[in-house]
């Protein structure tokens, strides 16, 4: 009974190094499943997935339209205050006073790239886009304002 | 055809026309030490460069490529970068040991290098106990490591040594017990008898299953005496920093790392000399059309594509498997190869009587 065990877990053993010796063994002879990408050389090709987290921009239509509310959900979900949402009065044709976006300031120094600002925002306005070449000479280059100018809220949007 | 016997031939006749025989010596040996350092230094070039690609490729990489075509001048770089660095030497450090352990290393992966047969009538030193002295020798270097790991004044240096020293000597064991299943086969200790021996066939094939298992047994067992994963706990990076040679920069850390490859390449020769003939060519019984036509290949390229192939599955083994426990490392060899390898010594002698081999 012992002997049968014994020889058993040696039998396993062998079998299961095999395995992992013969999955290197295909990586090795099969080089194109290599996945490096050779950065600086294939800028031109580069592809980058969708999901990738660059940086946080604000979608923009056609007609310089965005789908920001200034409601501040993103500034509130931020963990480490990344995002300043500055608001403003408007009156509309009818009359009444409605709050609506004035500048959306983007900290990109003291983002973590977590996506939860992504998530919060209620009417899809922001996204995260995969640009990553971010490096300036100056910080200060690192604050930016995501809404373009003349932008306004796109129509029907609450 | 010229041949490294040949050469060898040609230096050792005009060396002894030209001078006397004490001064033909002399220089022979000159000749000798600066041609094993330069192989020493080939190998380091070629084995670490063939293990950051094979590692690379294993890991779904690319691995060096800046460095030359194709990256093969990267380790020269490398090379290039230790030579210039600062030995330091720590301040609580045994000096003249810590001083010493690395030449003691190097010193010992030389001294194997005598005996091993690596063409054709290419030999330093056909002595009558090859296996014998290269089996014991190989021992003398676990002297070295544990001079650098005590005299490094580290904790992780001197657990690193003790580890390697545990493993080494019971490693030894079964490598001793495997080699002697083809010493039994053979019949003598010497080299040359045992490269002869093989001329119509390796003992691979000959020795049936016994020559399998022992063969087997003998890769994972130099693979723990060379302390390559998955028997690296000596230098286990992700416990120990690196071991004994924690404490080590520059060129004495750079003999330590060449020792290893070099060691990696003695033992492979050695697999290779024991198991796959050493220097001879394939072949197969009476079919002497297939022979002679193997006989034309160099019987240096016959040695070196052996050893290459044995030195890529180790390789190939440190860049699969997982390193083990020091428990798991005792374990494997006091409960599983020690009692393998005796059986089949058991097994190989009761063949060798009978003549159940070819």
């Amino acid at each position: 009974m012992f002997l049968k065990k014994y020889l058993q877990d040696i039998y396993y053993a062998v079998k299961s190094l095999l395995i992992g010796m013969r999955r290197t063994g295909y990586y090795f002879t099969h080089h194109k499943e290599i996945i490096t990408q050779q950065y600086p050389d294939n800028k031109d090709s580069l592809s980058l997935p969708e999901r990738f987290r660059g940086e946080v921009v604000m979608i923009h239509d056609e007609n310089n339209e965005h789908a920001c509310t200034g409601c501040t959900a993103c500034e509130l979900a931020c963990p480490n205050a990344t995002i300043k949402i500055i608001t403003q009065i408007d009156t509309t044709p009818e009359g009444k006073k409605k709050k609506a976006l004035n500048t959306f300031v983007y900290h990109l120094d003291l983002c973590t790239f977590c996506n939860l600002c992504i998530v919060a925002c209620p009417t899809d306005a922001i996204k995260m886009a995969n640009t990553f070449e971010h490096s300036v000479f100056d910080r200060s280059k690192l604050t930016k304002i995501l809404n373009k100018p003349d932008s306004k809220i796109r129509a029907g949007i609450e | 055809m010229p041949s490294l016997e040949n050469i060898a031939d040609i230096i050792h006749t005009w060396l002894n026309i030209t001078f006397n025989s004490t001064t033909a010596l002399l220089i022979e040996l000159v000749i000798v030490a600066v041609s094993a350092i330069g192989l020493f230094s080939m190998l380091g070039l070629i084995l670490i460069m063939m293990e950051r690609k094979v590692s690379a490729y294993m890991q779904v990489r690319l691995g060096p490529n800046r460095v030359g075509p194709k990256g093969m001048f990267q380790t020269v770089a490398d090379t290039l970068k230790l030579m210039v660095k600062e030995g330091m030497t720590p301040n609580g450090a045994d000096k003249f040991l810590f001083n010493l352990a690395p030449f003691i290393v190097m010193i010992v992966a030389m001294v194997i290098l005598a005996p091993l047969a690596f063409a054709k009538n290419f030999q330093l030193w056909d002595l009558n106990i090859g296996i014998l002295f290269v089996a014991s020798v190989s021992s003398v270097s676990v002297i070295g490591i544990l001079m650098a790991g005590w005299a490094s004044n580290n904790k992780y240096s001197l657990l690193g040594a003790m580890r390697s020293g545990a493993q080494i000597v019971s490693y030894e064991l079964s490598a001793g017990l495997s080699i002697i299943t083809i010493v039994i086969l053979t019949g003598s200790l010497k080299i040359s008898t045992i490269i002869q021996s093989q001329s119509d066939g390796w003992w691979i094939f000959k020795g049936h299953i016994p020559a399998l298992i022992a063969f087997v047994i003998f890769i994972i067992a130099v693979t723990a005496e060379t302390n390559r994963a998955p028997f690296d706990l000596a230098e286990a990076e992700s416990e120990l920093t690196a071991g004994f040679h924690t404490e080590y920069s520059g060129m004495k850390f750079a003999l330590f790392f060449l020792a290893e490859y070099v060691n990696i390449f003695i033992v492979c020769v050695l697999g290779a000399t024991l198991f796959l003939g050493g220097w001879m060519p394939l072949h197969f019984g009476t079919d002497t059309r297939f022979n002679e036509l193997m006989d034309y290949i160099p019987s240096s390229l016959w040695l070196f594509g052996k050893t290459f192939f044995l030195i890529f599955i180790i390789m190939w083994f440190r860049w699969t498997f997982p390193r083990l426990r020091i428990d798991q490392l005792l374990n494997l060899e006091w409960k599983y190869l020690l009692p393998i390898s005796m059986f089949n010594l058991l097994l190989t002698t009761l063949m060798a009587i009978m003549g159940w081999h070819f």
